[in-house]
């Protein structure tokens, strides 16, 4: 064999090209977690007095829970004593337009390719920009705001929807859920917030860019997106982090509610920094994502494309409560040198014919260990559920893992759930087809890898495809000589 | 006192025994001591709630073994019979007198003379090596109890000439009983083997039994394995069944799930040599209560191995499935190629199933998949057949054989397929009414 | 154009090419015949690079370069194509994408601009015309579900559009019915110029009715025992390759 394939083991380092630091000036506050901290927040956020009880009630319980260790993922403990709950990029005022938003804060965002000046020339997207622990601006909003659409950051939302924040806050992912769920319950930060009223089609992409730049910092961001009847709303989160030594934290709670014939379709790339080569520094993803299908017809689908963070633990999960109501989950996740990533989904049919379909794409290189993990299930009410799962990983190299744990609970017998996997590599006959054909193996292998993960990257919003194609190539680059 | 401090005690008197298989015991005991018995948060054990056959005041097998006689073996005789090796365990003890060993090419003899014999090495090596892949107080039970077991083994280039029927008869006309047979199967090279297993309990009363066989199958030896459970609908039972193919070998496994109240298995293949292959079928079809749970393990630790495994699930009345189907590929277990699928109709609107493939891949260059269909009759079909003629229920269970076949077909010995056909369609006759 | 100078390879230890010596100038056709397990096919991979061979001895010469020094993709971009004897399928990625890529790939390797989207559509229809290939076949994933008649005639697209200086069409009719053999000669002739050369492997005879060879050669036990015009391969299609082998068995 000579150099092209030998060297599949030889795993040289890529460059995460988002890691470079802001210099910010930022407001903390100390590190450390105690109920004092979260007043500080909640003060800081000039927040009603019962959300900061429903906070101080998230405390008290996670206070009880221990951590989850049941995921396919080892990592260091993390000492919750030692990290900042609260960064937020000094600003002398409240900025009215993006105009008066801090330029250097601008420039960051223009590095990471999002300019949120030139959004209305470019790409026609609304952006809502978070920084650390808060919201720095969202475009678009007035043209928005025309439609009865609510897309503004989850402080302001406090502030000016207090009865929506009310009724829906914590309505699918109780506080109590998990321990992350809990975590974030009681220190989150920011985050956005959307609704799209009756009947209204959302006409642009919402997205929310997340970053990390402050040191020592962990990001609790909570989402919520509200689609009221017979509305439709796509929506994309990106994250970044610049590239440090030390793991940092993100646990973040995303909630969707779909009402009556409402849809929801909602695209990840996420893409924090996932330590050097070594396996130093990196994110710790710990995030929880749940949606519900609440009215009859209502559809959520999930897309992500996972290509960053030193450990991920995910589950965007629908509830599908809605007779006929639809839940789907597409997902590529690629993992190279040492990240771990347990990721999958949760399918639960309440409702009768209700529908769902997952399709998962896992591809490990390096020494990185990649699990599937979903749950099924079937209830006894639910009358004529279908679901269909595909989970697919492809192996790049002989010291990475692949792990399939599908979950299947059937209490219905009019229920038909099938589940498919495989497992393969890319063949050496594939790579030296390429060759032959003029193509050298970096970029073979990236062909072959963009085939394999097509079904879900063709849920991408057009927008983001692109970008998350070259991501995935950037991910793998140096994973086969 | 609570049965699990009755055989607490009986564990911690067995321990204290001085002979070969103490050390094997006070090893197993500690692991039980630490484990306990499975709580549902334990992964392997979800879904079957073993911990509550213990609630009932289970009793600790006598050491004799007369009280079951010949006559009380005939309702579970199984087709062959006559010419077969038997074995023939009491309450988990072996019953020499009802036992018959034709083949010259088998040994049969005690766990304890083993450990005195020339295959002391042999049994040291493999005895409770199933635990090293069961980590539960299930398994270490029976290790810790160790009593009555029996080694055998087929010599060397020897087929055995006849096949050897294994029969685990629970004594429970007067008492609930707990009965733990235990049997290491030795293959050497180049040996053959068919085997038959079944259960049978006898009187009203309810019964555990937890049972172990570790078999290790040598360089180009074969294994046909066949696993009827048909007991009584309020006997419940582990069956652990752990294979190591240590060389170059053949393994064909089918069990046949009928009746039982718990009924769970574990079927371990550890193939630890190059070019092993193994197939894994299981039929499971039950009515009532019954809870079924088929747990397999199959681990690919060296290259170039095959393995298939295929199980079947017809769940009627209110019955619960479960299959775990774990296939690990090991790093150096490169060229393996490992397939798996389960799939189950649930003809009742009370029945259910939980399923969960799991395929764990270390190594690159593999060819695995897995996949899993929960599901009902195929309304076209039926449809097809009413067409013809055939009423709906005779046409269900025209369909519902039709889906089983794929499993009975492995069933090679024709005297015990047509057997276990006959079960299996007066089963589904019942599922139909 | 192609110099064989004493070349010897094999897999594994085993040897299979046993010294073979092999002229190729521009504008001529060369058909390499002989009994399986000759060693025709392992002849194709080692011009091609494929990197299971190992080449033990000789040297081969491509347009004055040290052709064994390059990378298979190198080798394409020097203008070596090899039509495989079974198509690799790669599921997700279409032809037009592979194609493209490869394109500008070996564009790139000669110093040429990379095509823009417009022209290499252009360049693609007329070569789609030229090889009689349907454009729904070239969107669909690569080879992925292709009869065997589909998959040689996209490796004959792929030689037009990629313009090699030297095709070697590996069995390139093995499995394929009389009407699919004229059409992929067909593809092959109109690629021709009198400035790139073929060579042929293969079995049989037949697909020389289509391709016409200047020079038939017999490959035996890793070498060539035998070497002539088009009528050598009439005379072998007669007598069949037991006259060969019992001609060479102790050679």
């Amino acid at each position: 064999m000579n150099d092209g394939l030998s060297t599949i083991e030889k795993t040289i380092a890529s460059d995460y090209k988002y890691g470079f630091t802001s210099d910010l000036e930022a407001e903390s506050a100390p590190k450390g977690l105690n109920e004092d901290i979260i007043r500080f927040i909640s003060a800081k956020k000039n927040e009603p007095g019962w959300l900061l009880e429903w906070r101080l009630k998230a405390y008290r319980h996670w206070l009880t829970m221990t951590e989850p260790n049941w995921a396919n993922v080892n990592y260091p403990k993390v000492d919750f004593q030692d990290v900042i709950y609260y960064s937020a990029p000094k600003q002398r005022v409240k900025p009215n337009s993006l105009d008066e938003v801090d330029p250097e804060l601008l420039r960051t965002f223009e590095k990471l390719g999002i300019s949120m000046a030139e959004q209305k020339r470019l790409t026609g997207v609304a952006v809502d920009a978070v920084i650390d622990s808060v919201s720095v601006g969202t475009s678009f909003k007035e043209e928005l705001a025309e439609l009865g659409i609510i897309f503004c950051s989850m402080s302001e939302a406090v502030q000016e929807h207090p009865e929506l924040i009310k009724k829906y806050l914590g309505s699918v992912v109780p506080m109590t859920d998990n321990f992350y769920s809990a975590l974030n319950s009681a220190v989150f930060t920011d985050g956005s917030f959307c609704y799209i009223p009756k009947g209204v089609r959302c006409p642009m992409e919402l997205s929310t860019y997340f970053r990390i730049n402050a040191e020592n910092t962990g990001q609790f961001e909570r989402t919520l997106i509200v689609a009221d009847e017979s509305s439709y709303v796509s929506y994309l989160e990106g994250c970044t982090a610049p590239m440090r030594d030390e793991n940092q934290l993100h646990a973040a709670v995303v909630e969707l509610i779909a009402l009556d014939h409402a849809e929801i379709k909602y695209s990840t790339v996420q893409n924090w920094y996932p330590g050097d080569k070594d396996g130093k520094g990196g994110i710790y993803n710990f995030v929880t994502k749940r949606g519900i299908c609440q009215g009859a017809h209502s559809k959520i689908s999930w897309t992500q494309v996972e290509t960053g963070s030193a450990v991920t633990w995910k589950y965007p999960s629908c509830i599908l409560k809605g007779d006929y109501s639809v839940g789907e989950f597409y997902s590529v996740a690629v993992t190279n040198h040492h990240q771990q990533a347990d990721t999958g989904t949760k399918m639960i049919h309440l409702g009768k014919n209700t529908r769902s379909r997952i399709v998962s794409k896992g591809i490990s290189a390096g020494v990185s260990q990649n699990s599937y993990r979903g749950l099924v299930s079937v209830s006894k009410n639910a009358a004529n559920a279908r679901n269909f799962s595909q989970c697919d990983s492809l192996l790049l190299g002989d010291r990475c893992g692949a792990h399939t744990f599908p979950y299947i609970e059937v209490k219905n017998s009019s229920a038909q759930v099938e589940h498919e996997a495989t497992t393969s590599k890319i063949g050496e006959d594939q790579i030296f087809y390429c060759n032959q054909r003029g193509i050298d193996t970096e970029t073979a292998v990236a062909l072959i890898v963009n085939g394999f993960a097509k079904e879900v990257m063709n849920q991408l919003p057009m927008e983001f495809a692109v970008e998350a194609q070259k991501l995935l190539a950037i991910t793998l680059e140096g994973s086969v000589g | 006192m609570s049965t699990v401090t009755t055989i607490k005690e009986k564990m911690d008197l067995l321990a204290a025994k001085a002979d070969q298989l103490a050390p094997v015991r006070q090893a197993a005991l500690k692991a039980f001591n630490n484990f306990g018995l499975p709580a549902p948060k334990h992964e392997e054990w979800k879904y079957t709630r073993i911990g509550n056959v213990f609630n009932l005041p289970l009793q600790w097998a006598p050491d004799q073994v007369d009280a079951v006689t010949a006559e009380d073996l005939k309702p579970f005789l199984l087709p062959g019979h006559e010419e077969a090796n038997v074995l023939v365990f009491v309450n988990g003890v072996y019953a020499s007198a009802l036992s018959v060993i034709r083949s010259a090419s088998i040994e049969c003899m005690s766990l304890e003379a083993a450990m005195d014999s020339g295959y002391a090495e042999l049994v040291a090596a493999n005895l409770g090596h199933s635990g090293k892949y069961l980590t539960d107080g299930i398994n270490a039970l029976s290790t810790a109890s160790l009593r009555g077991g029996v080694f055998l083994t087929v010599k060397r280039s020897k087929d055995a000439e006849h096949p050897l029927f294994v029969y685990n008869i629970t004594d429970a006309r007067q008492v609930n009983m707990l009965s733990q047979p235990r049997v290491l199967l030795h293959l050497a090279e180049n040996a053959g083997l068919q085997m038959m297993e079944t259960y049978g309990t006898i009187g009203s009363q309810e019964s555990f039994t937890n049972q172990v066989m570790e078999v290790v199958v040598e360089k180009d030896a074969r294994f046909e394995y066949y696993k009827i459970q048909n007991d009584a609908a309020h006997a419940s039972q582990v069956s652990t069944t752990h294979i190591r193919q240590t060389g170059k070998s053949f393994v064909h496994a089918v069990t046949i799930s009928l009746n039982g109240a718990i009924v769970r298995n574990n079927l371990n293949l550890v193939m630890e040599a190059e070019y092993c292959d193994s197939h894994m079928y299981g039929l499971y079809c039950m009515q009532g209560k019954s809870h079924i749970d088929n747990h397999t393990i199959v681990d690919n630790v060296m290259p170039h191995c095959e393995s298939n495994e295929f199980y079947k699930g017809i769940m009627g009345d209110a019955s619960t499935g479960v299959f775990n189907g774990k296939i690990f590929v090991r790093q150096d277990a490169q060229k393996t190629n490992a397939f798996q699928s389960n799939k189950n109709v649930l003809i009742s609107d009370d029945a259910s199933v939980n399923t969960k493939p799991q395929l764990e891949i270390f190594a690159d260059d593999v060819k695995c998949s897995h996949g899993c269909t929960i599901g009902r009759l195929d309304e076209d079909g039926i449809f097809y057949l009413r067409s013809r003629g055939i009423p709906d229920q005779v046409a269900k269970s025209l369909l519902l054989h039709s889906f089983a076949m794929d499993i009975l077909e492995q069933i090679k010995p024709e005297p015990l397929r047509n057997y276990v056909d006959r079960l299996v369609s007066e089963r589904l006759a019942y599922e139909m009414e | 154009m192609l110099s064989i100078k004493n070349l010897q390879a094999g897999i594994e230890g085993k040897d299979i090419l046993k010294g073979i010596n092999l002229d190729i100038k521009p504008g001529e056709v060369h058909a390499i015949m002989g009994p399986n397990g000759s060693g025709k096919s392992t002849l194709a991979s080692v011009l091609a690079g494929r990197q299971d061979y190992e080449v033990t001895g000789g040297s081969v010469e491509f347009n004055g370069k040290d052709l064994l020094e390059f990378s298979p993709e190198q080798r394409a971009g020097e203008g070596l194509f090899l039509a495989f004897q079974y198509p690799v399928e790669i599921p997700g990625l279409s032809t037009v994408n592979f194609m493209k890529t490869a394109v500008n790939e070996v564009r790139k390797y000669r110093g040429e601009e990379p095509l823009d989207a417009v022209a290499f559509l252009k360049l693609m229809k007329e070569k789609m015309a030229l090889v009689n290939i349907s454009k729904e076949l070239l969107t669909r994933s690569l080879n992925e579900g292709f009869s065997g008649g589909e998959k040689k005639r996209n490796e004959v697209f792929q030689m037009a559009m990629l313009e090699p200086k030297l095709a070697i069409l590996d069995e390139t009719d093995s499995g394929l019915d009389i009407d699919a053999i004229r059409i992929a000669a067909h593809g092959v002739n109109a690629i021709r110029t009198k400035d790139n050369a073929v060579l042929v492997i293969t079995h049989y005879q037949r697909l020389l009715d289509y391709i016409v060879p200047d020079f038939v050669h017999v490959l035996y036990n890793g070498r060539i025992v035998k070497s002539g015009t088009k009528e050598l391969a009439l005379e072998l299609e007669e007598t069949g390759y037991d006259q060969i082998k019992s001609d060479y068995q102790f050679a």
